[in-house]
């Protein structure tokens, strides 16, 4: 690890502020992703801004019948919480599919969604990643490319987006609440805040320098019935292949998220109006994009076959009272 | 880790004290060109350790496993991948389980943290260290004491209601069934393949306290 200084910041726009002033500075969190990637030195920041005294570790409601949860509850609090249990039931589910008891525990809301898009290229400094160093090239075209995405890449960068709590957060329409280094705040839609590549692969969000997440809220409840399915190559702790957040209401219609194939959590919410019609005519137009590489070619069908599962999963749900994970 | 494996580490970590001592002598001249942010920076924080309170002067790069281990001398706490993959340095720290390998000492200031040697003593073991010996819940021991630490913070969790991947309802109160224990270990490998006897032990504790 390279030497840094650290300083604990005691308010939202304090923080913002002393990341902004301060060259080659960074917030830390709970630290889980940012001191891995400390540790192997693709992530070197000269001074980190601990914002775990900021009090944003509570859940509220909002005046219009949804909930704000503030940027340091941590996953293992979110995905707890009775609210979000009953009424968000995808994200309780996406939040436990990910990771381990342990790293919940530590995890925050906000640290969760700054986690680096990341492939095992980007792990190896001896390799080429334009995620790690600009320019350098992508040793994962062309590599084994397995877990990699299959839509929304570039020439540049073919890193999948590897969580779980954002996959939920994107077909709940969740919004995402900052505040700058001059104290301004804004309101960013879930879909507008992960970057696609391009030819920028290193940059993987659209927050400024400095710009500090101080909540995500969540809209009224939707209702209907919640899913989360995902497909790995072990039962726990580990990565999606294929994962669908799905929200699926009596009438057969809803909306669906995927996770693990592409650099945000993939949503095209004029393919969810052929839901009715089933997983293949959704997934024909979702991934209509599609560019995978040969080792990961199987992610298109497995789109297809766990939305399948998912929507099939919903109706036996509805069908059979007590099974449960039904909305409000 | 038997004791031949000590010593080359102890050996592995005199050529690096070695390596560092060589460094360290060439500081006063580097020092003077470095720029902000090269140099090693340090800082006090006091932690609650298995209830005595500790003081100690930490390089910020120090990771609570390694302010456990190496300042503390607690070597219960094993470092295995060092990068919170395989679970051997779970400790707990405000009643909840996390990976000491990935987080700072200087962020657990004030912090009440419990290691494997908080928990019992070889004459008065935790009951999950004696469902461990009971069961037979290890083979070379070097995962275990993070076993048993996030065993115990397992049972807690499952107590308190935190939900899981394989609960069939999310919002009924989760039980200790087996299914339930292999779930929540998954942050914890063990390489002898203990894991049976692992859910074997905990089950006992769990049923116990029920």
């Amino acid at each position: 690890m390279k030497p840094f200084t650290y300083t604990r910041a005691k308010t939202p726009a304090e923080a913002a502020a002393a990341v902004a002033s301060t060259p080659n500075a960074k917030f830390l969190a709970g630290g889980t992703n940012l001191l891995d990637l400390m540790k192997l030195e693709i992530e070197t920041p000269a001074h980190l801004v601990d914002v775990q005294d900021l009090k944003l570790d509570r859940i509220e409601p909002t005046d219009d019948g949804g909930i704000r949860i503030g940027a340091l509850v941590s996953n293992t609090a979110l995905a707890s919480d009775p609210r979000v249990r009953r009424d968000y039931g995808v994200l309780t589910r996406a939040i436990v599919a990910g990771a381990s008891g342990q790293l919940r525990n530590k995890a925050t809301t906000a640290g969760n969604l700054l986690q680096r898009t990341r492939c095992p290229y980007f792990y190896d400094t001896n390799q080429a990643c334009n995620k790690r160093r600009p320019g350098s090239g992508c040793a994962a075209i062309g590599g084994y490319s397995r877990q990699l995405a299959v839509i929304g890449t570039s020439d540049a960068c073919i890193a999948t987006y590897p969580g779980d709590m954002a996959v939920a957060m994107r077909v709940l329409d969740a919004t995402v609440e900052t505040i700058d280094p001059a104290g301004q705040t804004r309101r960013i839609a879930f879909g507008d805040f992960h970057r696609l590549p391009g030819d920028s692969p290193h940059i993987d969000t659209n927050l400024k320098p400095g710009e500090l997440i101080t909540a995500v809220t969540l809209p009224k409840p939707l209702g209907g019935t919640h899913i989360y399915r995902k497909v790995r190559d072990r039962a726990s702790y580990a990565f999606a292949l294929v994962s669908v957040a799905a929200v699926i209401q009596r009438d057969g219609s809803g909306r669906a998220a995927i996770g693990g194939i592409a650099p945000r959590p993939w949503r095209d919410e004029a393919a969810e109006a052929a839901m009715p019609q089933g997983a293949k005519a959704v997934t024909d137009r979702l991934l209509a994009g599609a560019r995978p590489t040969r080792d990961n070619a199987f992610k298109v069908p497995l789109v297809e076959r766990t939305l399948a599962a998912a929507i099939h999963d919903a109706k036996t749900m509805t069908q059979t009272p007590g099974t449960q994970e039904r909305g409000a | 880790m038997s004791l031949g494996d000590e010593a080359q580490v102890s050996r592995r970590g005199l050529i690096v004290g070695g390596a560092a001592s060589c460094a360290l002598a060439a500081v006063p001249q580097a020092e003077a060109q470095a720029p902000a942010g090269t140099m090693p920076s340090t800082m006090p924080v006091t932690l609650t350790v298995n209830g005595r309170k500790q003081t100690l002067d930490v390089d910020t790069r120090t990771t609570l496993l390694d302010a456990l281990r190496e300042h503390l001398h607690l070597t219960g706490t094993k470092k295995g991948c060092d990068h919170g993959q395989c679970g051997a340095c779970t400790v707990i720290v405000e009643g909840k389980r996390i990976n000491s390998c990935l987080s700072l000492a200087v962020q657990h200031q004030g912090d009440r943290v419990t290691t494997i040697e908080g928990l019992g003593t070889p004459d008065k073991l935790h009951p999950m260290q004696a469902a461990f010996v009971k069961h037979d819940g290890y083979q070379c021991g070097y995962c275990t004491p993070g076993q048993i630490c996030s065993a115990v913070a397992v049972l807690d969790e499952i107590k308190a209601g935190v939900p899981s991947h394989v609960q069939a309802d999310i919002t009924s109160r989760p039980q200790a069934t087996n299914m339930e224990m292999r779930e929540r270990m998954s942050g914890n490998i063990c390489r002898c393949g203990a894991y049976s006897n692992i859910a074997e032990a905990m089950a006992d504790v769990a049923g116990g306290r029920a």
